[in-house]
């Protein structure tokens, strides 16, 4: 048995009621609502009662398609008490959070937004053995209005599970300014399941959804779940195999209509499943399969699929009414924003204002923050005194990296990134930009986590969650490690602008982009796995809720926070104290063949370069601390360019690591270190013999 | 000569113009008989003369100064002469290991020869490629078949038997801006039909191009109500009959 993985307990919250059901719109609604908060209000103190709490342990899941506002419902209902958890072996995320509402103690789930049970991705395969193995007491399946077809293609799949469903009919603004009005009734009607209409993103509904689900789960609202029912050619072999395997008894969590129609889809999960309790089912499938192909000549999986929207039609076109509407002004942003020449620019615009914001904000942020650190104290590494002191002094600047680092480059980059994926303009940027990244092997969505790589490797890498699968997150990461950040930035600056000219710090960001195109491309044929075609849903322009992106960025900062700051602190400290007791110069001259024979530094660029490792920074922070200002003394012109070279390729810095060992796990990780250094020294080996003879 | 090789002869240089012009012309746009004789480096004039037959034969429609275009007959033929260039090609490349410099050339003296029967065996062998080595996108065969499994499934029928599509099919990133048509065949293996299916590209479904990006980006269609955006790699796998504008979607 599967469990979710917990990271933490969590209190509990109260559900507001007044926040969510808003607005009012006259008085009998108003008059309504009050009776509903006295109620609410005496739930709430009955729950206090030590009878009550037998109630608790109530579970609901969020399930449907992607964009349909699931997190905007999660987020209403649960406040700030979240947890996110993994699902074992997967890297998929579940969101939980705690509702308490009208005397129950409810868990609610966010499951990952999908359009199939077939399990094409991990995020279909997770959500579905959620459904079957933690069997949640109710499913709320969460629709966009606007796209009922679609939607309702999932929904009938969710019937055939047979778990208890509500439906919550979201966007009923989108669909309005779409011209398309749903009839919940009828809709209501063709499912035989109760149905609530929602607009999440303004509370609204949220309330009547709550208490319709609290109806089901104290079964004072009574309902059987009905399978929707095919065409009879297909119906009939549905039936005749769940008969044949109702005969058997299998062991499987699922039910048998559900395990036969995916037996006839021939999905390979449940049929391997099946095949391990009973090989004559699976051959009597097999036989059924053949005879639906024969029927229609096409596979019987498209057979049913196909079917399965002609449903979904009917049952959205029986429901719904399309008025003629004049282009909204969403369509004509839409159009403005992929044209062939404005969207470029539009694009560009995006792209750009979002590495603005990143330097502007955040080394205008970064800035104030060192000196008000340093007002306390120096954030010079220090090099000699007693233990105690260059312990304090390497975990204060541990704090101190981890702080500059969190509060001006990740918050303002959460945010903003969380404003744009909520708007729907990232789908558009990506659709234009499509086909320049595939040069480097990646979509057009993994732009935009490489332009963060730009302002800071550790949102950027956290960043690549909206990229489908693995082998893109990966292929993305690595290649942000090469994206020069404003850490990399300042030692470019500081050693190459300052000591030898502007001129040759440009040329390194030159270098840098070729790097990228090429590491790109040579991963692109390295990293196993198949590469998916980019298939994704145009959603709607919607506008974005900040209060919804402020929850986002503060959930996202604090998994950060916890994970960046110990490490941070202790690692600093560490390599300083190794440092002033003399452990880092025999490593150095150790790594002399490398740095001085291959790369034509001096050897205390080996510990310079140790020390960057943690902070980028503090390449520039140690020479400094070794041997004051004047670096010019110690340095050519040639050393200052092939240091700040290697320091930008050579290992992504440890919060960098340390993220992408949460993402990908240590063999990933390391292999990517190693690619970077390879990378680096390759580079700088090469630069050096090309640029030395010039100077 | 004998009368028969000289048929043979014209037949070929037929097919040879009508290839050209269908890789020149974008979409079914007019070609220009300038950019002909630069690329077959056959004299104006030749090729003027050529044009004007090919008129006659029913292939192209022909006008002095706005150049040629492909009739639907004069399509169909050059697709499928395309397709066994193409074909030809992936299969010098992948099995022969031919230096890329002889494909082309072999591969034109081959395609006029290379039977129906054999064209359907050399793509099955080949997997159901769907570019060619230079990135150009193989058109899909004419059989009557919704999937490739499909043709692999009936392999003991022959083409007489099977028969042929009327309709002339396209790749959905071929189709303009505003163009739809019915989904009628997915070239591929079951596990990009699946993820295509799931998302409501099924078999016979209407679907509407609204943008397709440009440099050769993705394409943007609206299909059973939503809009979805496809990427080149799949979007050269969906192929369409093309309906007229009276069908909404």
């Amino acid at each position: 048995m599967m469990k979710l993985r917990k990271n933490k307990i969590n209190t509990r919250s109260s559900f507001n009621s007044d926040e969510i059901s808003k607005p009012v719109k006259n008085e009998e609604t108003k008059k309504k609502h009050h009776r509903r908060r006295k109620r609410l209000r005496h739930r709430l103190d009955s729950f206090r009662k030590p009878e009550d709490l037998n109630k608790s342990d109530i579970t609901i899941a969020l399930a449907g398609n992607a964009n349909v506002g699931k997190s905007v419902i999660f987020n209403e209902l649960t406040g700030s008490n979240q947890i996110i958890g993994n699902w074992p072996g997967k890297t998929v995320e579940i969101a939980e959070g705690k509702l308490h509402f009208e005397g129950h103690d409810i868990s609610i789930i966010d499951l990952p937004g999908i359009y199939s049970f077939y399990t094409y991705s991990m995020e279909e395969s997770v959500s579905r053995e959620y459904i079957a193995f933690e069997k949640p007491d109710l499913v709320i399946n969460v629709i966009d209005a606007s796209v009922l077809e679609r939607n309702l293609f999932f929904t009938i799949q969710l019937l055939e599970m047979k778990v208890p469903i509500l439906i919550c009919i979201n966007q009923m603004d989108i669909a309005k300014q779409k011209g398309i009005i749903v009839d919940i009734e009828k809709l209501e009607k063709a499912l035989r399941v109760p149905v609530i209409p929602t607009v999440a993103i303004r509370g609204e509904g949220l309330h009547e959804l709550m208490e319709k689900a609290v109806d089901i789960l104290d079964e004072t609202y009574n309902y059987q779940i009905n399978p929707i029912e095919y065409g009879a050619e297909i119906e009939k072999r549905i039936k005749s195999l769940t008969q044949f395997i109702n005969s058997k008894e299998l062991k499987i969590e699922y039910p048998s209509r559900w395990v036969a129609i995916k037996l006839l889809e021939n999905d390979p999960e449940i049929r391997k499943r099946v095949e391990a309790e009973s090989r004559e089912v699976v051959g009597r499938a097999y036989l059924l399969a053949e005879e639906i192909e024969k029927i229609h000549e096409e596979p019987s999986f498209a057979v049913i699929a196909s079917e399965r929207y002609a449903i979904a039609n009917r049952i959205s076109q029986g429901a719904q009414i399309q008025q003629k509407l004049k282009t909204s002004f969403s369509e004509k942003l839409d159009r403005l924003v992929t044209h062939r020449v404005w969207g470029y620019i539009i694009s560009a615009m995006v792209v750009g204002g979002l590495l603005l914001w990143t330097f502007i904000v955040g080394d205008f942020l970064s800035g104030i923050l060192s000196e008000v650190f340093s007002f306390f104290q120096p954030v010079d590494p220090q090099v000699s005194g007693s233990i105690i002191s260059i312990l304090w002094n390497g975990a204060f600047g541990g704090l101190v990296a981890g702080v500059t680092l969190i509060i001006p480059f990740v918050i303002p980059f959460y945010l903003m990134l969380s404003l744009i994926e909520n708007s729907g303009i990232l789908t558009r940027v990506a659709f234009m930009m499509d086909s320049a990244m595939h040069r480097i092997g990646l979509h057009g969505k993994a732009l935009i986590p490489l332009v963060l790589g730009y302002g800071c490797n550790v949102p950027a890498i956290e960043s690549t969650r909206i990229l489908e699968n693995r082998r893109e997150r990966l292929l993305a990461a690595f290649v942000i490690t090469f994206a020069p950040c404003s850490a990399r930035t300042i030692v470019i600056m500081g050693l190459v602008a300052l000591y030898v000219n502007i001129w040759w710090a440009i040329a390194l960001y030159v270098i840098d982009i070729v790097v990228i195109l090429i590491a790109g491309r040579i991963a692109y044929q390295v990293i196993p796995g198949e590469t998916t075609g980019l298939i994704m849903e145009m959603h709607s322009f919607k506008i974005p809720s900040l209060k919804i992106a402020l929850k986002q960025t503060w959930k996202r900062t604090k998994s950060l926070i916890y994970l960046v700051f110990p490490i941070y602190i202790i690692a600093s400290a560490l390599i300083q104290a190794l440092y002033a007791f003399g452990f880092l110069t025999p490593i150095a001259n150790l790594l002399a063949p490398i740095t001085v024979f291959w790369l034509g530094l001096p050897v205390f660029a080996g510990v310079v370069l140790i020390f960057g490792a943690v902070r980028k920074e503090y390449t520039l922070l140690m020479l400094v601390a070794l041997f004051g200002t004047n670096l010019a003394a110690v340095l050519t012109p040639v050393q200052f360019i092939i240091l700040a070279l290697v320091s930008m390729l050579f290992i992504p810095c440890l919060s960098t690591m340390t993220i992408m060992l949460r993402d990908f796990g240590w063999k990933a990780t390391s292999t990517i270190a190693l690619a970077n250094i390879v990378t680096a020294m390759l580079v700088g080996g090469i630069v050096f013999r090309i640029i030395n003879p010039f100077f | 000569m004998s009368p028969n090789l000289r048929d043979k002869k014209i037949s070929e240089n037929i097919e040879e113009y009508l290839e050209t012009i269908y890789r020149l012309s974008n979409n079914g746009e007019r070609v220009k008989t300038t950019r002909i004789s630069k690329t077959l480096n056959i004299a104006p004039g030749s090729v003027t003369q050529m044009l004007k037959r090919l008129d006659k034969m029913g292939f192209v429609e022909y006008s002095q100064y706005k150049g040629v275009k492909l009739t639907d007959s004069g399509f169909k033929k050059a697709k499928s002469i395309t397709r066994k260039h193409r074909l030809l090609e992936r299969f010098l490349h992948d099995i022969l290991k031919l230096k890329n410099n002889l494909l082309h050339d072999q591969a034109c003296e081959m395609e006029h020869s290379l039977s129906d029967e054999a064209e359907r065996a050399l793509c099955q062998v080949l997997e159901h490629p769907d570019k060619c080595p230079d990135d150009y996108t193989i058109p899909a065969c004419d059989l009557p078949f919704t999937s490739c499994e499909e043709c692999m499934n009936r392999n003991e029928e022959g083409i007489d038997q099977v028969g042929k599509r009327s309709e002339n099919l396209l790749p959905i990133m071929e189709l303009k801006d505003k163009q739809q048509g019915k989904v009628s065949f997915i070239r591929g293996d079951y596990k990009i039909i699946r993820r295509l299916m799931d998302m409501g590209i099924t078999i016979g479904a209407k679907i509407k191009v609204i943008k397709v990006a440009p440099l050769s980006g993705p394409v943007e269609v609206a299909i059973r109500g939503s809009k979805l955006i496809i990427g080149q790699d799949i979007a050269c796998n969906v192929f369409v009959e093309l309906t007229g504008d009276e069908n909404r979607l």
